[in-house]
């Protein structure tokens, strides 16, 4: 009884070995993308991948011609997917920008080149969700966004307000004079006597954005006992304008 | 080749470059946790196994001397009638 154990002991730490020595690069590799760190400090990545390969040996000898790789492979990003790892953010590495699912997707479809079906099986997700993901984090991977814009200074920005103002001004009396055309309009169609709703929140417009104050006061002694087509007094006339 | 795969040749050739280098500790270590898995897992089940044994043995015992299944005697004497 003892001497078998034995000899299942030595076959599994043999037959371990070789897997570790054959796989552990490309896995580290994975993990290292996965936790989003540079290649020469990874330490979350170690320990994310000493922990699967420790629950890889762990369960050797119940494999029963499951591929070992497979089942470090899924504990990786399972363990990835439900722990701590989420809470850290990437310092540094290819991955740093994407979201931890993001990464995990994309580490999974292009790096392992597991099928959409069974990365949708093990993340639990729909496949059509996996596959938006991963279009996502491959389009950020490869066209990466502009950093945040640089700062500016406080001799620019005031050379940009002085450059600004005139051009602003400018177009307040254009818009000025516009306004004050549809006034006009307005006013030649309340004197035939066929005011629209419409012309009338023109003529109310154009009472906001600019008059001198006399004409806009007579206007409005002029309206205030004026009513519409309908024969009702048209109470948004009698507003006090803002003044402009 | 179209333009999808192309992007998809890409991506991979970004993720596949510069591997990080594998510490050398990393196979003892693995081994170490496992084992201690392992173990743990074995001390498990022995007690679990010796807590069967134990509820069992308890069980025998209790009912080779309570006896539940016989009829225990009657407590009551019958109604004496028509004497």
């Amino acid at each position: 009884m003892r001497g078998r154990q034995a000899s299942r002991d030595a076959r599994r730490a043999r037959e371990f070995e070789a897997f570790v020595a054959g796989a552990a690069g490309r896995l580290l590799h994975a993990a290292t993308l996965l936790t989003a760190e540079p290649r020469d400090n990874n330490p979350r990545a170690r320990s994310l991948l000493t922990a699967s390969l420790a629950y890889t040996y762990a369960t050797w000898d119940r494999l029963r011609g499951e591929d070992p790789y497979d089942r470090a492979r899924q504990q990786l990003a399972v363990r990835f997917a439900r722990g701590v790892w989420h809470r850290h953010r990437g310092r540094g590495g290819l991955l740093e920008r994407l979201a931890p699912q993001e990464r995990l997707i994309l580490v999974l479809r292009m790096y392992e080149g597991v099928a959409e079906e069974q990365t949708a099986a093990l993340l639990g997700l729909p496949v059509e969700r996996v596959r938006a993901i991963c279009a996502r984090a491959m389009s950020l991977v490869l066209h990466p966004p502009r950093g945040p814009a640089p700062k500016v200074t406080r001799a620019g920005k005031a050379a940009d307000a002085g450059a600004g103002s005139p051009v602003g001004s400018g177009a307040a009396a254009g818009g000025d004079a516009q306004a004050r055309g549809t006034g006009a309009d307005a006013e030649t169609q309340a004197s035939a006597g066929s005011r629209t709703r419409a012309a009338m929140s023109g003529a109310d417009r154009a009472d906001r954005t600019g008059r001198t104050d006399r004409a806009d006061r007579a206007d409005r002694a002029d309206r205030t006992d004026r009513t519409d087509s309908a024969g009702r007094t048209d109470r948004t006339d009698r507003r006090e304008p803002t003044p402009s | 080749m179209n333009q999808s795969s192309r992007k998809e040749a890409a991506v991979r050739k970004l993720l596949e470059a510069s591997p990080p280098p594998v510490p050398h500790d990393l196979y003892t270590e693995a081994v170490r946790r496992g084992g201690r898995m392992l173990r743990r897992r074995a001390a498990v089940r022995r007690v679990m196994w010796f807590v069967l044994f134990a509820a069992v043995v308890a069980f025998v015992v209790w009912a080779s001397t309570a006896q539940p299944w016989v009829e225990p005697p009657s407590e009551t004497t019958p109604p004496l009638s028509g004497w």
